[in-house]
């Protein structure tokens, strides 16, 4: 599952022959007096294995250095790259040029804030989100006794937390949701499977009533109409659908009475 | 910092300010009274395309729903309680909706502009659920209104009186494709929100709800489109003698047919 998630999704094609690829950038620096939103067309050879991200580092060599995006770990696992390509969100890192038309598309992830050309402060969003749904194990205990032993925890338990731990936050199921587009509140795929990450936790003590007040109304998972395109977009896979799901009948559940 | 405060912040948060309940029963009761709507129009159209079988096979289905075979005589105002009930549901069901509804036209907009974007198929179809549901709240209230004031107008002749002779059958089959339209992808909705059919392989499980859905869809179209055009052949033959209420062959006592708002059985 893991291990899959980390390997490149798309399928190559066979020939190998060299073809060009015209890559089309939105560009917009809103730093720069008399940045004016344009799209810039770059055109590359494309090589083999060739990511989106070793092509963009390619224009910035070669081409015009002036070109701003973000990348840190070029293996799918910052979470720094995400882009929207030919329409969706997506790691540019985590993208064969391959699998892609000759006419490539990229534009900035909506929804956050704008730094420049195909870079987005996606950072700031996601703190406010965890700050905003304490996005930490409550423990408790205050006093921490290092000399004692961790209590224990299942080993499927611990996967099943490690599995919807592999959020990366990069963004993409925020700049595909239409409800996140709608609504500058709405806390998110993202933010909902971290609630049920930290209400699977044995350790922390929040309740369900602690959660719902947390994520029970519209911003939150009431809010979330079901379009699914964050389980579709998401890189990691997680199961998004599943789990808004099942905050959900919980929330459901916490606020009925 | 506080001490001896034994969780650290967030827990306990209960004990302070109260978030309301309603976001909660609002989403619940949305998908309750869509659900039922839903279902109701299901039993609707296997009601209404009992007209497949033959205009005696309407007409038991209709006097039944009137009552006639348990009190021995036709009480139309039993539909105009359901048909008030039904209503009451639709309008419940879309003041709930309207809360997801684009409040504005920047909302809108962006939605549309997402949409064009991501050519993502769900959520393309909540943007029809969206129109759909606008569209049907008007069709559906022409409807409703008619069924509600005159529940007696309701039969083999009467009914294919109204789809042919008083019109009603533009309205019908647009009225037609927005209900299946949105029970359909309500329903898919319904089923992947909640996360009902939960299964391990939950992408396998998707692509067959989705399948169950367009065949759903499918399904009651054609067979909403072939009861349509049955009341409409029978409309079109009765034009001439529109208004004359059906009376199936064992209760006619005299070969006159009974006059328009006649008792059903002897005819005055
Ligand atoms: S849930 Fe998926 S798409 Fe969303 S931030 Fe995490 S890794 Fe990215
Ligand atoms: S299911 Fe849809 S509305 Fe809900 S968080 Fe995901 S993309 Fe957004
Ligand atoms: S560069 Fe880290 S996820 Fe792409």
């Amino acid at each position: 599952m893991t291990e899959s998630a980390a390997m490149p999704s798309q399928s190559i094609s066979p020939e190998s022959a060299q073809r060009k690829v015209r890559i089309s950038v939105l560009r917009y620096n809103p730093q720069e007096r008399g940045s004016v939103p344009r799209m810039q067309t770059y055109e590359l050879e494309e090589a083999d294995g060739m990511t989106l991200f070793i092509a963009l580092n390619e224009i910035r060599e070669k081409q015009d250095a002036s070109l701003q995006f973000d990348f840190v770990c070029r293996a799918g696992i910052c979470g720094s790259c995400a882009m929207v390509i030919n329409g969706r969100p997506g790691l540019a890192c985590r993208t064969l040029t391959r699998s892609l038309g000759s006419e490539i598309t990229l534009a900035p992830l909506p929804v956050f804030e704008l730094i420049a050309d195909l870079s987005v402060n996606t950072g700031k969003w996601m703190r406010a989100m965890s700050e905003r749904l304490q996005a930490w194990v409550h423990m408790k205990q205050i006093e921490v006794d290092i000399s004692r032993l961790e209590e224990r925890m299942e080993p499927e338990l611990a996967q099943k937390i490690y599995e919807l731990d592999r959020c990366i936050e990069c963004g993409c199921c925020v700049a595909g949701c239409g409800t996140a587009r709608m609504r500058e509140d709405f806390v998110g795929a993202v933010g909902l499977n971290k609630i049920a990450r930290f209400r699977l936790d044995p350790r922390d003590a929040r309740t369900d009533a602690d959660f719902y007040e947390l994520v029970g109304d519209d911003s939150g998972v009431f809010g979330c109409m079901s379009l699914l395109a964050c389980h579709d977009v998401c890189p990691k896979a997680l199961p998004l659908a599943t789990q808004i799901a099942f905050v959900r009948r919980k929330m459901a559940g916490a606020g009925w009475k | 910092m506080e001490h001896g405060v034994p969780l650290i912040v967030g827990v306990g948060l209960t004990d302070h300010a109260r978030k309301s309940h309603w976001p909660a029963r609002l989403d619940l009761a949305q998908s309750a009274s869509g659900l039922v709507l839903a279902l109701f129009m299901w039993g609707h159209m296997a009601f209404v395309s009992s007209i497949l079988l033959g205009k005696d096979a309407m007409w038991t289905v209709t006097k039944f729903f009137e009552g006639y075979f348990f009190f021995g005589r036709s009480h139309p105002w039993i539909v105009s309680i359901v048909v008030a009930m039904v209503i009451a549901l639709v309008v419940t069901h879309a003041l709930l909706a309207l809360r997801k509804f684009p409040i504005n036209y920047l909302q809108f907009s962006s939605f549309r502009g997402h949409m064009r974007m991501m050519r993502h198929e769900d959520t393309t179809l909540w943007y029809w659920q969206v129109l759909t549901g606008f569209a049907l709240f008007f069709l559906a209230s022409v409807h409703l209104y008619i069924m509600l004031t005159r529940p007696d107008r309701i039969g083999p002749f009467e009914s294919a009186d109204r789809v042919w002779s008083d019109h009603f059958w533009p309205l019908y089959i647009v009225l037609l494709l927005a209900v299946e339209l949105h029970g359909g992808i309500g329903l898919y909705r319904l089923a992947v929100k909640w996360g009902w059919f939960g299964s391990a392989d939950a992408k396998a499980m998707r692509r067959r709800l989705k399948l169950a859905k367009w065949a759903l869809t499918a399904f009651f179209l054609v067979l909403g489109f072939a009861t349509l055009a049955a009341y409409i052949r029978i409309g079109v033959e009765h034009s001439d003698r529109y208004g004359e209420r059906y009376v199936p062959a064992q209760l006619q006592t005299s070969p006159v047919p009974a006059p328009a708002g006649g008792d059903l059985r002897s005819p005055r």
